[in-house]
């Protein structure tokens, strides 16, 4: 499938530049000063797609973790607090969670207290961490739970206490099952991320509106729009199938 | 009956519906070997397993060292690491050397500095007798020396008793009487065991209570010599038959 969009879109846009009629390719047309101007305006988003993509997974990956941990364990409400908080998370669509965090959450910090404003940027990131947190506690969960019963069963025997069991036993080797969809969820963000221009967030989604409003070129701007996002996501699963490799690799030795 | 160092009185555990174990009594003396025999599901590991919390028990008592193992973990985390377990499928650490292997209880549990965990663990390792594999990984030993490595993981928390759930079960034949020999160097130097297997002459040569479990009971229970000699229940009679023939 991937394959084919590549391809497709390119032709697509040389259909456009070789016919006159509804084509406006000009706004993004390289060999003229303004289209020129338009590019690096449009490219310019994508420092803060990346960062905001980027912290976003990293707070993901930590946040996932301290979800999935208690689901593993032996007591039953710490395992029914993880489900609550997977099963619910997951369930709320990311557009209102956003808004709710980015327009709702200064209004909770201010009545207790707290004078924390939110600003577009932080309203993504803890948006979208939050968000996918819960897809990669289950990432960590399903695996922890390839590894077998006896690695624990064994651990405890030498009197290694729950964290230590995790941190020195289950979670080396659990790691090579979870690093290549934890990769592949960074895709996640990288797409869903858009939805921070909604908030204001000068990404590459807001600069394609902004400039679609000044150039009425919808057709060609996000065209241009998701050829940024399909690099960008076609760089990152090159670097999961690079992981996937390396992984695997590892795992015969 | 005070100083027992392990002691089972009225033990019972259900899973769910199913009574796996119904009124199990044992008492070990400190230094004396147990060997289980019985065919297959009648919960023999379910047994051990209970002992070293493993598993919980839903009726009776059991008795460390003098001190009951209730199912809170403080008492849990106490006991483990001082009652070594050898699995039937060894469970070593794949990711981690032989010598990491038997290093890392001591050092995360007991807080020993590497130099003295690593000193412990050649020290274990000479005394299974593969002082020379201590850099290789799991995967790269045979399944006696994986095993006798097992045995030296858990000796290296110096424990003051040893269970094994049929260590030799998951063996080629012959590498079994490599690691029955060392099990009997351990039971000749007075560590108190608790093994679960159908090795009849490992058996004869150690054991000083013999006991037959059938359906979550203990049927038969005595001395290796009235148990082998002269087995009282039909059961028994039968099942010794049946691996003596082996
Ligand atoms: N987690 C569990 N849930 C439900 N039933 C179980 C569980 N573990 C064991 N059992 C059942 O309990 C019974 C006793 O099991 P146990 O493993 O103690 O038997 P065993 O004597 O060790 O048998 P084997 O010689 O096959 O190892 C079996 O019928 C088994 O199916
Ligand atoms: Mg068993």
């Amino acid at each position: 499938m991937k394959k084919l969009i590549l391809p497709l879109s390119l032709l697509l846009l040389l259909a456009g530049c070789s016919s006159s009629g509804n084509w406006g390719w000009y706004v993004i047309d390289p060999r003229t000063s303004g289209g020129w101007t338009n590019i690096k305006f449009l490219i310019s988003g994508m420092g803060s797609t990346i960062l905001i993509s980027v912290i976003a997974a990293s707070i993901s990956i930590v946040l996932g973790l301290i979800v999935a941990l208690p689901g593993q364990s032996g007591n039953r409400w710490l395992r029914l607090i993880n489900r609550i908080y997977v099963e619910f998370i997951r369930s709320i669509p990311l557009l209102p969670m956003l808004f709710w965090v980015f327009y709702g959450l200064p209004i909770v910090f201010k009545s207790l207290g707290i004078n924390v404003p939110i600003d577009p940027f932080w309203g993504a990131i803890i948006t979208l961490a939050i968000s996918d947190s819960a897809f990669t506690a289950e990432i960590y969960r399903s695996g922890i739970q390839s590894i077998a019963r006896g690695q624990s069963e064994a651990a405890q025997t030498i009197g290694l206490n729950y964290v230590q069991t995790m941190r020195y036993v289950i979670l080396p080797q659990a790691i090579r099952r979870i690093l290549p969809p934890l990769a592949n969820q960074f895709i996640y963000i990288v797409k869903m991320s858009a939805f921070a221009s909604v908030i204001g967030m000068q990404e590459l989604t807001r600069r394609a509106n902004e400039l679609v409003v000044t150039e009425y070129r919808p057709l060609e701007i996000y065209t241009l729009l998701i050829v940024e996002y399909l690099v960008l996501v076609l760089i990152i699963s090159a670097g999961v199938r690079w992981l996937e490799r390396r992984m695997g690799a590892d795992e015969r030795v | 009956m005070a100083n027992a160092a392990i002691e089972l009185v009225g033990v019972n555990k259900w899973y769910g519906d199913f009574h796996v174990l119904k009124d199990i009594d044992l008492s070990v003396g400190a230094g004396e070997k147990v060997v289980i025999c019985g065919p297959s599901g009648s919960g023999k590991s379910t047994v051990v397993r209970c002992i070293n919390k493993l598993e919980e028990h839903q009726r009776g008592t059991i008795h460390l060292f003098g001190r009951e193992l209730t199912n809170e973990s403080r008492s849990v985390a106490s006991i483990q690491g001082e009652i070594g377990m050898v699995f039937q499928q060894f469970n070593l650490f794949p990711h981690l050397s032989v010598l990491d292997n038997l290093t890392l209880g001591p050092m995360k549990a007991r807080g020993l500095s590497r130099a003295d965990a690593q000193e412990r663990a050649r020290h274990y390792l000479t005394r299974v007798r593969i002082p020379d594999q201590a850099n290789k990984m799991p995967k790269q030993l045979s399944g006696g020396q994986q095993q006798r490595v097992a045995i030296a993981r858990s000796l290296c928390m110096e424990p003051k008793a040893m269970l094994f759930d049929e260590p030799t079960s998951a063996l080629d034949p012959e590498m079994i009487s490599e690691v029955l020999d060392v099990m009997v160097e351990l039971a000749q130097e007075g560590m108190t065991m608790i093994v679960v297997t159908h090795e009849m002459g490992f058996a004869r040569k150690v054991a000083d209570q013999m006991v037959f479990m059938d359906e979550g009971e203990i049927v038969e229970h005595g001395p290796p010599d009235a148990f082998f000699g002269n087995p009282r229940t039909a059961r028994c009679q039968k099942f010794l038959s049946q691996i003596l023939q082996h």
